[in-house]
């Protein structure tokens, strides 16, 4: 039998449901294995008697029958996630100590349903980053290596600890978040399945806020299967976040008959452009193929405000987030400076966080600020939102046509090593999010589904993009695609 | 438009984020160089187009505006880096 925590959540269920296994020998498994995996630095908090009390509770509530889904599953909660009592950082050292008096919608909804909690994750400092380097913990490690080499690769970021440690069966699977592609670009970094839903399928409340009109939290899994089991066990209306939506919340998991016969699959020519990495190109057609071959109709189409759309983020989500930071002020929470004599409220201020923040946080609050600044409002944030509003109406009218779903790489490039970048400007970095970004801008439902190696032998992914509140189509794509796909690579376990 | 030295010193106090003056040299570099990519945004012509305030066609919602919550001094004041006697301390702010 394989080991335990290398389960998916839908065959856990069933064991469980079955009672071929409890939720404490499935809790010990992945404990064990997160012991065993200090070097990929994936779990920062671990919560070892929380996750057993919870483990004993499922198990009693398993041996009642009527179980909901996700009773008895081990997960990973993403930094970003405030859980009462655990410490919440962002991965800033400006929240050391911080242990919240609450707990988030989204984890209290899994906590409901009876999940576990293994313990709290690594990310890029308050979720700016694709590489997983802004950390105050560190770096985190993918579990997964170039063919013939031991060079540290990244998992991609911002949820870089929750890509690497479902990637490397530490949990069944995990939370993330995701702003311009902090859920998809590391699950196509570490071979797994990520989907950022419609922006106000999940409530924001609790979650530490980044860019409040970008952020939505999702699930991280090994199927596609699990991330529609996982969606909507996370999924809820709430009143304490005025933008999540009353629609009601749909069994997706029902809607994965792997049947697209006569959907429309759109393949926009933007998406195709120089300095992409040998075979993602080569992927991407296959995948087209895949799913012609599944009954679906290929259409080419055209999304022609693509190329703004990293400029149009750039100016936004710093916005925001300088918006948003501004609450860390060492007065109610977190880090405070130590203070020189005569130092009054404005240097506390100051001092709390220039030594809070680190240098990309630090950056990008201070573009923020510039591009909100008197003078410059109109230039650079409103005329990002106008362009935002017609990165929008491209898929607006995509959709219009009949397109049921669009289907374009999740990456230029497969991971790259730790470290490579660190002389590269920012603006190189933000490239990682080239193919991901408009789905947020356009707060889409979008999904990174595992396609195969390159030849490296490191996974890459390609990625659907759906109709707003239409998940379970779009799950259905991707189900249907995986099934074609058919990847079962596991990283060699050298850790 | 390139951002010169007095500006990041200004975009820095605004920020209220302390930067030595040794290191603004290089993060009016940084900040000019980001906000060279964003002038490509120049190049759309968004005449007419109202900027975007909600992603989701939805209408705010709203409730009565009545005490929800409260009685929560302690929990409020448990992460507090400096609290007594139920209020948050800070530096002496008027002289």
């Amino acid at each position: 039998m394989t080991s335990l925590n290398s389960l998916t959540i839908s065959a856990a269920r069933d064991a469980l449901r079955a009672r071929d296994i409890t939720a404490a020998d499935l809790t010990n498994a992945c404990l064990a294995a997160i012991e065993d995996a200090g070097v990929l630095n994936a779990f920062v908090h671990k919560t070892p008697e929380l996750a057993m009390d919870q483990a004993k509770s499922a198990d009693a509530r398993l041996a009642k029958g009527d179980a909901p889904d996700m009773c008895g599953i081990p997960l990973g909660i993403k930094d970003l996630f405030c859980t009462k009592g655990v410490p919440s950082q962002a991965a800033s050292r400006i929240l050391t100590g911080f242990r919240p008096e609450y707990e988030s919608t989204v984890s209290q909804n899994l906590l409901d349903q009876g999940t576990i909690m293994l313990g709290k994750l690594n990310m890029d400092e308050f979720a700016m980053g694709s590489s997983n380097e802004t950390s105050i913990y560190g770096d985190v490690v993918n579990p997964w290596r170039r063919a013939g080499s031991d060079a540290a690769l990244t998992p991609g970021g911002s949820s870089g600890g929750s890509a690497s440690a479902v990637a490397a069966d530490l949990c069944l699977a995990a939370t993330g978040t995701d702003t311009g592609g902090s859920i998809r670009q590391p699950a196509a970094f570490t071979g797994i399945v990520g989907l950022k839903p419609t922006y106000g399928r999940c409530s924001r409340w609790g979650v530490v806020a980044f860019a409040s009109s970008l952020d939505q939290a999702g699930p991280m899994t090994k199927s596609v299967r699990d991330a529609a089991i996982m969606m909507r066990a996370m999924a809820s209306h709430d009143p304490k976040d005025s933008t999540s939506s009353e629609l009601p919340v749909p069994d997706f998991e029902a809607a994965l008959t792997g049947d697209i016969r006569g959907k429309k699959i759109g393949i926009p020519k933007e998406y195709r452009m120089d300095g992409m990495a040998d075979g993602i190109e080569k992927l991407w057609s296959e995948g087209t193929d895949m799913l012609r071959d599944a009954g679906a109709e290929i259409v080419d189409i055209s999304l022609p405000y693509t190329k703004y759309a990293l400029p149009a983020y750039y100016v936004i989500a710093p916005a925001e987030a300088s918006s948003n930071l501004a609450r860390y002020d060492g007065v109610r929470f977190g880090h405070r400076a130590k203070l020189a004599a005569g130092d009054g409220i404005t240097e506390m201020y100051e001092k709390t966080r220039a030594e809070g923040f680190g240098p990309e946080v630090q950056r990008r609050i201070m573009i923020g600020t510039y591009v909100l600044s008197a003078g410059f409002y109109d230039a650079y944030y409103n005329r990002a939102r106008r362009v935002r509003a017609l990165i929008k109406k491209d898929f607006d009218d995509v959709f219009a046509t009949g397109i049921d779903a669009i289907l374009t790489p999740a990456t230029p490039s497969s991971a790259f090593g730790l470290g490579e970048m660190k002389d590269a400007d920012p603006v190189q970095m933000f490239l990682n999010d080239v193919f991901t970004v408009t789905v947020n801008l356009a707060g889409l439902p979008g999904i990174s589904v595992p396609a195969g190696l390159d030849h490296q032998g490191l996974p890459m992914g390609l990625q659907l993009i759906g109709r707003p509140w239409e998940e379970g189509a779009l799950l259905n794509h991707a189900y249907a695609l995986e099934k074609s796909i058919g990847f079962v690579s596991k990283p060699a376990k050298w850790w | 438009m390139s951002i010169d030295i007095d500006t990041a010193r200004r975009v820095a106090k605004l920020a209220r984020i302390a930067v030595p003056e040794e290191n603004l040299p290089a993060l009016a570099g940084e900040l000019s160089n980001i906000i060279g990519f964003m002038e490509q945004l120049n190049e759309v012509d968004v005449e007419g187009v109202e900027p975007m305030t909600s992603v989701t066609p939805q209408m705010l919602k709203r409730r009565d505006d009545v005490v929800t919550d409260g009685d929560q001094q302690a929990a409020i004041l448990a992460n507090a880096p400096d609290a007594r006697e139920g209020f948050f301390a800070v530096p002496k702010v008027v002289e």
